[in-house]
């Protein structure tokens, strides 16, 4: 039951998106631009930056990052509007289902989209900075769909509960940002551990570990303040 | 809490009064000198913000499933108080890295992690006010993860070392290297602590008094339609 009906919000979120593909489209499209705006702004400042210390690895990891954190942000944002746009929320909540699995099925259909993102992203820094990213995908891997639940479980709660909220626009970036630091930091560090020559494994490996507890205590968070969240 | 009040607070009153003639009395600090002494304050702002945290994210955690008003109270108060202290923190934190490490912030874990804290509760108080109606139980949801977040404050203070002090150097200090700072920093502890749970008290009182206030305003709206 908790399942299917996870399943049934997730098919009903594709058949929407499949007609217009506005949120693929526009999500893809920011977070392309992202990274444009980062490469602008970080090769402008190569040289300096090299005589700071600053290594090109670590601007090819934060900027994957980054690029996946704003556009997951959007996504999050225009997700959510759309349920508020078209009344939808209220039928999905009077629906006799477990309130958790209505936040499930939100969450995975949120992580199709910012796989996605993560399927055109990785190629592209890769490309763009040179850094070898494709060769390393037996830890990135893991690193970038552990880094991405986090700040999804959060990101889908923080969104469905703002839907009630005035300046819900301007809240989510605030709420999210600091609670989901911790799997940036993670992220970005573990990246670039894996981008330098020879790669620093253990480093990965530990910012993985971290990766996956947060993971753990944040969904199980998620799934027992949906319900409460969600009740008027 | 109402009797104790006033006992207390004239104790707060003199621990903080005789904390700066403890802290001149201590013992200097093998290298750091003088500058050191700003630990007396320092290390007990952040014992008062994260005490407030945790009062924080249990209150809120009560008011999320039990929904009950006056953990509500105290959550936000406790919020306020985290956020104050915080500040201190971070203004003391970096006067004392300029002049023990040379910079203002050296981006370590340990300061970011507790910078972050302190953002994740001035978050807390902007969907407190700008949220709208209902923003009692989104603030309530962002209290609860904030605390959550806390252990990975403290993972991060223990594992990754780098140059700030781990937490340990405390009763290190206490126990061996500096036999007399014991005394000024449990005198400062001990003071920050109380003044946190009195500051709790008082506004945690504003608090219910408001609320109060506020339901006589409905009565007498009521009462005149």
């Amino acid at each position: 039951m908790f399942f299917r009906t996870a399943l049934l919000v997730l098919r009903k979120d594709f058949a929407i998106e499949i007609k217009s593909f506005e949120l693929v489209s526009t999500t893809l499209f920011f977070a392309v631009g992202c990274v444009v705006v980062f490469a602008f702004a970080l090769v402008s400042f190569a040289g300096e930056a090299a005589a700071a210390g600053r290594k090109p690895e670590d601007a090819a990891a934060a900027i994957l990052w980054i690029a996946l954190l704003f556009a997951g942000t959007l996504a999050l944002g225009r997700t959510f509007e759309r349920e508020r746009y078209g009344e939808t929320i209220r039928a999905l909540l009077l629906a006799p289902a477990p309130r958790p699995a209505l936040y499930v099925g939100k969450l995975l259909g949120i992580l199709c989209l910012l796989g996605l993102t993560e399927l055109l992203l990785v190629p592209l820094i890769a490309l763009l900075f040179n850094a070898p990213l494709l060769t390393q995908l037996t830890l990135l891997l893991p690193l970038l769909v552990f880094g991405t639940v986090g700040f999804a479980a959060v990101g889908t709660l923080f969104a469905a509960m703002l839907m009630r909220a005035r300046t819900r626009d301007v809240m989510l970036p605030i709420l999210l940002y600091p609670i989901t630091i911790p799997v940036i930091i993670a992220g970005v560090r573990g990246t670039s551990a894996l981008l330098t020559s020879p790669r620093d494994e253990p480093t990965a490996i530990m910012w993985l570990a971290i990766l996956v507890c947060f993971d753990v205590v944040f969904v199980t968070l998620s799934l027992w303040t949906f319900e409460p969240l969600m009740t008027e | 809490m109402k009797k104790l009040f006033v006992p207390l607070t004239i104790v707060t009153a003199a621990l903080f009064a005789y904390a700066p003639v403890a802290i001149a009395g201590a013992p200097y600090e093998s290298t750091m000198l003088l500058v050191q002494k700003i630990f007396y304050f320092h290390v007990p702002s952040w014992m008062g913000m994260y005490s407030a945290i945790a009062v924080c994210g249990g209150a809120s955690a009560v008011h999320l499933f039990k929904n009950r008003p006056a953990a509500d109270r105290l959550a936000v108060s406790a919020a306020e108080l985290a956020v104050m202290f915080g500040a201190i923190g971070l203004v003391t934190g970096p006067l004392w890295g300029r002049k023990a490490w040379g910079v203002w912030w050296s981006w370590d874990v340990r300061t970011d992690m507790a910078f972050l804290m302190w953002l994740v509760f001035v978050a807390y108080l902007l969907v407190r006010t700008y949220g709208g109606p209902g923003s009692d139980k989104l603030a309530a949801a962002m209290g609860l993860f904030g605390t959550a977040v806390s252990p990975f404050v403290y993972v991060s203070v223990n594992i990754w070392r780098t140059v700030h002090p781990l937490n340990t150097v405390v009763p290190e200090l206490i126990g061996g290297s500096m036999p007399g700072a014991g005394l000024p920093f449990a005198v400062s502890s001990f003071a920050f602590l109380l003044l946190f749970a009195l500051l709790l008290a008082l506004r945690v009182n504003l608090a219910s008094r408001q609320a109060v206030l506020d339901e006589l305003y409905l009565a007498e709206e009521d009462g005149a339609a």
